[in-house]
């Protein structure tokens, strides 16, 4: 009996290992191809085989030094400063007023939290018209700033998580602050933001790699002023029809180069995110 | 009741509990959302009423300089020593009336008709040739009269403050008591009120550039701004819920109506299946990288969510590049002497299916990632019980996971919901709302959802106001829904606790 037991628990395992294998390969393997592809010195768009015959770094030289048409360094180069300015002021915004929903205590306190929860459930593309007409009155369409303006402005919104982690320290530690002299100001500083690392961590992270992955508001503001692109809209000019043929594999290796440092900064939020959330509820 | 209880009922007991249980609970839900609705709008009120009494009473008691702050700001505080609080009230009130006397009314004025003259030829007198001659931009006026009337709620906010601070003032000096330094007031911005400080930067930014455009685009829903009514060259005018009946009518042919009706039914469709699939798929796989035995759970975990880490538009692109007609798995397959399949452009049925299974590969890991620690807190004696009755893991996952989990994260559930009705990037990224083979659809294809239809009506099509329509519309049943999930894990939250 205890010999069968063990014999279907291991079948069951052996069962358990093979799905998640297949299915892992299925998972990944269209990003494999993205890598090894990146380096197909060979063929146009596709080939029917999946190593590349002549592994070759052309397609990633190609990216640098091909730059009459599509500049890529250029966009890599904007995106990075659009992610450090909007990543500055948002990361501000939101633990500004995540803070002050959290830990002060004022008159229509509920009344804004309700009006930013209501706000935030309109579909984001409704503003767009209206923001671009507005950018357009203020003379930035077209320009890095914009962008800024874009990712960043709305970004108070976001506070439910870090309003959530706020709300779980302990307030005793506000009050005897408070008996010792401290200043709200002082409390903010030296005793919350200290305190909230795992929660600022990721806030910071997810307010850089926002700008990485918007593409449909930078090609509305941007339009045809190439030099402005960022790289998500550049990858996407290269795979239309026209340049398709030309430039497919500098797509690849674009992707490529995109994603790598994204994806390492999006699986280290994503461990700030745990720490910050159980962390949370440890103290509650 | 508890979780085990209505565990230990029968089928039939469960499914008379779970009737009641819904139809007792509605009236009360639905009750107190409209009760919540009531309620802020009595609060609304209440405090302007409140407002405007004190407002009153504050001018009759207060004495010749707090009434003159009335008219001319900042006065009250001015003359009792607090310098620097009246000269900001005073510089308040004249950039006001610069901006409006300037800008603001211009516009406010043409804001009832939107504009009259439409751009024309005129002979011009002093050359005797014709020449273009502006007219009124509809699309300006209403941004500006938008804004300018904002700006003027705000204002009023301020003038009835400085009414308070006058009134405060004096108050204060027949009390014997010191009005604050410049000084003083500087530094309670960092304590007593440091929710002004906090608060101000983010809410300017979200009013200018949140508040301010949504509030445009709702009003253009009650326009007839559209392709035929593009400023400069036209006029565009109020024409209050026309646009509304044009979505809510079906007629023959291409028209709006249709359209609205064909992907509302394909949207609904679209987030059953997108929720659902994700939903139990992803908890599965999440079940069988957590069961005891299996090793290198990290290994497999990261497998999956490495996927999600990839830009999205970095991983649909490619999706989208593969899966093309002459894409790498149709070569794959004719390589193989299977013949080619064409995706997204075939019939609708193939692309949605499509659409439908690559949001399975880019959702799932969301999935696995949210559920698995909840996934490890269901009491293990329910599976041992199980066992010994003799449960196949098939029987445990319908029997004992699903229930514990539909039971734990509703909420979530419903939200994911509203973020599949909103999914743009994958429709738009993979299909493009292709094909478009219904000659009815108006501007859309037959994978286009309702947002990304707004985004074509707004892109392609200059259809402004059915476009804002349409916004409004999908913002009701978003909000609805969140509001009713935010109720649920309210009123739930203690049931959550069983465990």
């Amino acid at each position: 009996m205890i010999k069968s037991y063990k014999l279907r628990r291991t079948i069951a395992d052996v069962v358990i290992y093979v799905l998640l294998g297949v299915l892992g390969l299925i998972w990944v393997s269209p990003l494999v191809w993205l890598v090894l592809h990146s380096f197909r010195g060979e063929g146009g768009v596709t080939v029917p085989y999946v190593f590349p015959k002549q592994p070759t770094l052309e397609n990633y030289k190609l990216l640098f030094t091909r730059t009459d048409v599509f500049d890529y360094p250029r966009w890599f180069l904007n995106t990075f400063v659009v992610a450090v300015f909007s990543c500055i002021i948002s990361s501000l915004s939101v633990l500004m007023v995540s803070y002050a929903f959290s830990r002060l205590r004022f008159k229509s306190r509920k009344m804004f939290i309700n009006i930013g929860m209501i706000l935030g459930m309109f579909p984001g593309f409704m503003t767009m018209i209206a923001l671009y007409y507005l950018l357009k009155a203020m003379n930035l369409t077209q320009t890095l700033p914009a962008l800024v303006i874009c990712y960043s402005a709305g970004s108070g919104l976001g506070f439910a998580i870090s309003k959530g982690f706020f709300d779980t320290i302990p307030r005793a530690l506000d009050e005897a602050a408070t008996i010792d002299g401290a200043t709200r100001n002082q409390i903010f500083w030296k005793i919350i933001l200290p305190m909230s690392k795992p929660i600022i961590v990721y806030t910071v992270l997810t307010a850089f790699i926002g700008p990485w992955c918007d593409f449909i508001l930078a090609k509305i503001i941007m339009g045809d002023k190439r030099d402005n692109y960022t790289v998500a809209i550049g990858l996407q000019k290269m795979v239309d029809k026209e340049y398709k043929q030309t430039y497919f594999k500098q797509f690849l290796s674009g992707s490529v180069l995109v994603a790598i440092p994204i994806t390492i900064l999006f699986l280290k939020m994503q461990n700030y995110y745990v720490e910050g959330v159980t962390a949370g509820g440890v103290k509650g | 009741m508890t979780f085990i209880e209505y565990k230990s009922l029968s089928p039939a007991q469960r499914v008379i509990y779970k009737v009641k249980e819904f139809f007792s609970l509605l009236p009360g839900r639905v009750k107190a959302f409209f009760a919540a609705i009531g309620k802020f709008f009595r609060n609304l009120g209440n405090s302007f009423v409140e407002g405007l009494k004190g407002y009153g009473s504050r001018f009759a008691s207060g004495d010749a300089s707090t009434k003159i702050s009335y008219l001319v700001m900042g006065f009250g505080n001015f003359t009792r020593g607090q310098v620097g609080k009246g000269l900001a009230f005073l510089a308040a009130e004249v950039l006001y009336i610069l901006y409006m006397l300037n800008f603001g009314l211009v516009y406010l004025n043409k804001f009832d008709t939107l504009g009259t003259t439409q751009a024309h030829q005129e002979i011009n007198p002093a050359t005797g040739r014709p020449m273009m001659v502006a007219g009124d931009n509809s699309m300006l006026i209403l941004l500006y009269g938008t804004m300018s009337i904002l700006i003027t709620i705000v204002f009023i906010a301020v003038y009835v403050a400085n009414t308070k601070a006058a009134f405060e003032a004096e108050q204060n000096q027949k009390a014997g008591r010191k009005n604050l330094t410049l000084k003083e007031e500087m530094t309670d911005f960092l304590d007593g009120k440091y929710h002004i400080t906090m608060l101000s930067l983010p809410v300017l930014l979200i009013s200018i550039f949140t508040i301010l455009p949504l509030a445009f685009m709702i009003l253009i829903a009650f326009t007839n701004y559209d392709r035929s009514h593009v400023p400069p060259g036209n006029l565009f005018t109020w024409v209050g819920l026309q646009t509304f009946r044009d979505v809510f009518k079906v007629s023959e042919g291409a028209s709006k109506g249709y359209t609205f009706l064909a992907l509302t039914r394909w949207t609904i469709v679209w987030a059953i299946f997108a929720t659902f699939t994700n939903y139990i798929f992803g908890m599965i796989i999440a079940l069988m990288i957590n069961k005891k035995s299996i090793k290198f759970k990290v290994f497999w975990r990261t497998l999956f969510v490495v996927t999600i880490a990839v830009p999205q538009f970095v991983s649909l692109l490619l999706m989208q590049q593969i899966l093309q007609d002459d894409g790498v798995l149709n070569v794959i397959l004719g390589y193989m002497g299977i013949p080619a399949i064409s995706f997204f452009n075939s019939t609708a049925l193939t692309a949605r299916i499509t659409v439908i299974v690559i949001n399975m590969w880019v959702g799932i890991p969301y999935t696995i990632l949210s559920t698995s620690g909840i996934l490890m807190n269901i009491p293990e004696d329910l599976y041992e019980s199980a066992r010994i009755d003799g449960a196949t893991p098939v029987v445990q996952f319908f029997q004992i996971t699903l229930p514990y989990m539909l039971f734990v994260t509703t909420p979530s559930l419903i939200q994911s919901f509203v973020g599949n009705i909103n999914n743009f990037n994958v429709i738009y990224l993979l299909t493009g709302g292709g094909p478009n083979k219904d000659a009815n659809l108006y501007q859309a294809g037959q994978t286009d959802l309702l947002v990304t239809w707004l985004f074509k009506l707004t892109m392609d099509s200059n259809d402004y106001n059915t476009a804002a329509a349409v916004g409004i519309l999908v913002f009701i049943v978003c909000a609805t829904l969140s509001l009713i999930t935010f109720n649920l894990s309210k009123s739930s939250r203690n049931e959550e606790e069983f465990s």
